[in-house]
């Protein structure tokens, strides 16, 4: 992968196994029963809702693939999965709607 | 149903509608893994020390981008906090089990084999610890021990994708399937809608630091505006 050299990838692997073990293991088996607080629970339970989003809107404004141009395509392809995600609860259908209407609007030249 | 091969039959049974979901985002990773420049024992390390879909593909988005290695860890890492919570809520459950055991349940943690197990022990208080493990045991060998075959398949098959199809955009929509169905309350929506605001607002912060200030202002608002609904 250009800029990352093979020893720093697999220390990343590592630290990544490392730390999500960690993650999964934390109140299961250090802690026991003992419950959380509850303003840990209320925050953690919107910890993939919050950061995903947050990764994901620069890139479809701004996709490197265009030179950060905004693409209407992969714009209207984005905004249709969410739609579909939203309405449906269905991650393979939102998939397949964004790649599809991606698909689409490029071979109709957009 | 009283014994440990039964329950854990019935995990295997419960779990295989997943395999829809599980077998797709693993071939994909695959594909994006190896186009963004990994090696094939690379992309395999990924799924297989790794295992979490969506910590992945952040940690394949963010080196693509050049982000600094430890921008690269803590978003990733933070994409997988909620975890915590998965282990806090099978601890009344599973705690008591040994600790080797519990450090596999630990491994195999992710959203579907957590949410089966949940369920099944909410709706089955008596079950008993080993039959509570066995189930789980049968939900991983399901939703889990396939993730690294079909990573290997996507691996080796998406290096025959043509060029011209817009491979980049499949970690943006996996993203969205990710979270957009996880939309369910008010409080989630907004925690979606203040992370995003942070994250475009703030993109001039330097090292990417703004993911992880999005990702905290977002999770702020979702808590607050869940507080505030429960004070009604």
């Amino acid at each position: 992968m250009t800029g990352w050299d093979s020893v720093t990838i697999w220390m990343v692997i590592a630290v990544l196994g490392i730390g999500t073990l960690a993650i999964r293991w934390s109140f299961l088996g250090l802690l026991g029963n003992r419950d959380l607080p509850g303003w840990a629970l209320r925050h953690l339970r919107y910890t993939a809702v919050a950061i995903l989003p947050a990764l994901i809107t620069p890139r479809v404004l701004w996709p490197a693939a265009t030179g950060g141009e905004t693409d209407p395509a992969r714009l209207a392809a984005a905004a249709l999965a969410l739609a579909v995600g939203y309405v449906t609860r269905n991650a393979l259908a939102t998939i397949a709607a964004g790649l599809a209407a991606l698909l689409l609007l490029q071979a109709l030249g957009l | 149903m009283t014994d440990p091969t039964t329950a854990y039959w019935r995990g295997i049974r419960v779990s295989l509608p997943f395999l829809l979901v599980v077998l797709p985002f693993g071939a994909l990773f695959g594909v994006v893994g190896t186009e963004a420049g990994l090696s094939l024992a690379q992309v395999m390390g990924f799924s297989i020390v790794i295992i979490a879909g969506a910590a992945q593909f952040t940690a394949v988005q963010l080196m693509q981008e050049q982000a600094p290695t430890v921008i690269v860890l803590a978003s990733a890492l933070a994409v997988n906090l909620r975890m915590a919570m998965y282990a806090a809520s099978l601890a009344p459950h599973l705690g008591h089990a040994p600790g080797w055991q519990r450090v596999l349940i630990a491994y195999f943690n992710v959203d579907a084999t957590y949410a089966l197990s949940h369920m099944e022990y909410e709706s089955n208080p008596e079950m008993p610890l080993n039959e509570k493990v066995a189930f789980y045991m049968g939900t991983a060998t399901v939703i889990c021990l396939p993730w690294y075959g079909v990573t290997w398949l996507g691996a080796v098959l998406g290096q025959a994708i043509p060029p011209g199809i817009p491979i980049d955009f499949a970690i943006p929509i996996a993203f969205i399937s990710f979270f957009a169905p996880a939309l369910r309350t008010f409080a989630h929506l907004a925690a979606a809608a203040a992370a995003v605001v942070l994250a475009v607002s703030l993109q001039w912060v330097p090292h990417n630091l703004w993911i992880l200030i999005a990702g905290a202002g977002g999770m702020a608002a979702g808590a607050e505006v869940e507080r505030r609904q429960a004070m009604k």
